[in-house]
Formats: structure tokens, C-alpha cells, sequence
């Protein structure tokens, strides 16, 4: 799985926002990924299909539903290839302090 | 009790047969868990317990199925936190399907609402851990854990 399409996936605004929706609430159809979404449903079908492209969305079929996972491993793969071995304690402390500083996880 | 679900795919340049030792060898598999070790003959009906050397067994279980080099089915409960015992069984399945030069591994893990943590933190790590230790023949090596502030 290529790293490029990982990160054209991820460069997306719109695409961002879905794997947002699914890690808030993962395993969704695509009729509840469309809900309140400004977004046609075709457009939310091409962006699902680029995330799951990239490996960055997992489907599965249930009944007569496709529910969607995010898939976070490729992401995990970008962090391997950069982050050293002793600086993820470090890093994820200061990304706790951020956090409670400015009151948001994003 | 509400469940949910976690699916979590890799894709590894390494045949599904190399894929299903990296699955049951307790050698292998405690290559990229990071130490954790595992325990079962991996036939249906076996039980299958996990261990830390610091802990002991922090979870146990059955092998519901067994189809090498395919597919395999553990219920799988936590033994060592009181409360993630209380929560009962998870489920966890490995899928694996040859694509060519490279294999697909698929793990869903379904679970008690209350565990999601519990399950959701560690598969990226592992998987990819198993990835780069079948593709070069290292494990990634074991991070600290984080610290809080």
C-alpha cells in the first residue's frame, strides 16, 4: 500500500472530516455518514472510495449494509517511519498538554 | 449491552502461510507483541491464553475456529482487570487473503461498549510491528509508554 495515496487521501478537507465521523462513530452506512453532511451522496461515495483506496477505511458488509471502519494502521505507518523510538512518550505528553491547554483534541 | 466493532486491515508482502505462523508461533508472535506472549494449539475448541512476564495471564480464551491459512476465531476475555472481566467475551478475527505478491490481513474485533479502549489501543501498533517483521525481519521496537502531564 502506497504512502502517496495515503497522504492525497488525507489532504482533503471533506475526506478528513469522514474519517472524523467514523472515529467518533465507527461502522457506519453510507447513508449515516451522509447525514448533515454538505455534501451530495455521490461525493461522499468518491471520497470513500479514495479513503478505502488508501487503506485509511475498512468496509464490511452487514445484511444488506456496507459499513465503513476507519482503518488506522497506515496512519500508525507514518508515525513509525518518522517518530524515533525513545520520542513517543515524550510527544504524546506534549500532545496531552495541547490538548488541556487549548481545550480541544484536534 | 451495546458492542462494537473494530476492523483493522494491513496489507503484507508475505504469503498467507507465513502470515498464519506469524498468527501461532508463540516465538513469532511475541516478536511483535512486544513481548506479550501466547499460548494454544490453535484448533477449534483449544484454549488460548495470553501472559506478560511481569503479570502473568491478563487474558484467556477459546479457539472458536481454525481454517489455516484462512481464517480464525478467538473469544477472548480479559482476566486481569475486574471490570473488563465483568464486561464478558470479546470476539476477534483473522481474515487472510492472497492478493497477488501481497497478502490482505483483516482483524475485527467486536466488543463490550466498555472495552473499546481496552481493544482499540493496541492493533495499529501490532499490526504494524508483524508488517515490518515479516517484510524485513524486525519487529518495531517497544516505545515507552506515555507519560501524562
Amino acid at each position: 500500500m502506497s504512502m502517496d495515496r495515503v497522504f492525497k487521501a488525507l489532504a482533503d478537507k471533506s475526506r478528513r472530516r469522514l474519517l472524523d465521523r467514523l472515529r467518533a462513530k465507527n461502522g457506519q452506512s453510507l447513508g449515516e455518514l451522509c447525514e448533515g453532511l454538505a455534501m451530495s451522496r455521490q461525493a461522499v461515495t468518491k471520497h470513500l472510495r479514495i479513503l478505502e483506496g488508501a487503506n485509511l477505511v475498512a468496509t464490511r458488509k452487514e445484511g444488506r449494509l456496507k459499513l465503513h471502519f476507519i482503518n488506522p494502521v497506515p496512519i500508525n505507518g507514518i508515525a513509525e517511519r518518522w517518530i524515533g523510538k525513545f520520542e513517543r512518550g515524550p510527544l504524546d505528553a506534549l500532545a496531552d498538554l495541547k490538548r488541556k491547554l487549548e481545550g480541544t483534541g484536534k | 449491552m451495546s458492542e462494537s466493532k473494530f476492523v483493522y486491515v494491513t496489507y503484507i508482502r508475505a504469503t498467507p502461510e507465513k502470515i498464519w505462523e506469524a498468527l501461532t508461533t508463540p516465538e513469532f508472535l511475541q516478536k511483535y507483541w512486544f513481548g506479550v506472549h501466547q499460548e494454544s494449539d490453535w484448533k477449534p475448541g483449544s484454549s488460548w491464553t495470553m501472559r506478560m512476564p511481569e503479570i502473568g495471564v491478563t487474558d484467556a480464551g477459546e479457539i472458536l475456529e481454525a481454517e489455516p491459512p484462512r481464517k480464525m476465531v478467538i473469544k477472548w476475555r480479559n482476566e486481569f482487570k475486574p471490570e473488563l472481566k465483568a464486561a464478558g467475551y470479546t470476539r476477534c478475527t483473522y481474515e487472510i487473503e492472497a492478493l497477488g505478491e501481497v497478502t490482505k490481513l483483516t482483524v475485527t474485533h467486536e466488543a463490550p461498549e466498555v472495552m473499546v479502549a481496552a481493544v482499540s489501543l493496541g492493533w495499529p501498533m501490532i499490526l504494524s510491528s508483524l508488517k515490518s517483521l515479516l517484510e524485513t525481519g524486525q519487529p518495531l521496537p517497544r516505545t515507552d509508554k506515555p507519560k501524562k502531564v
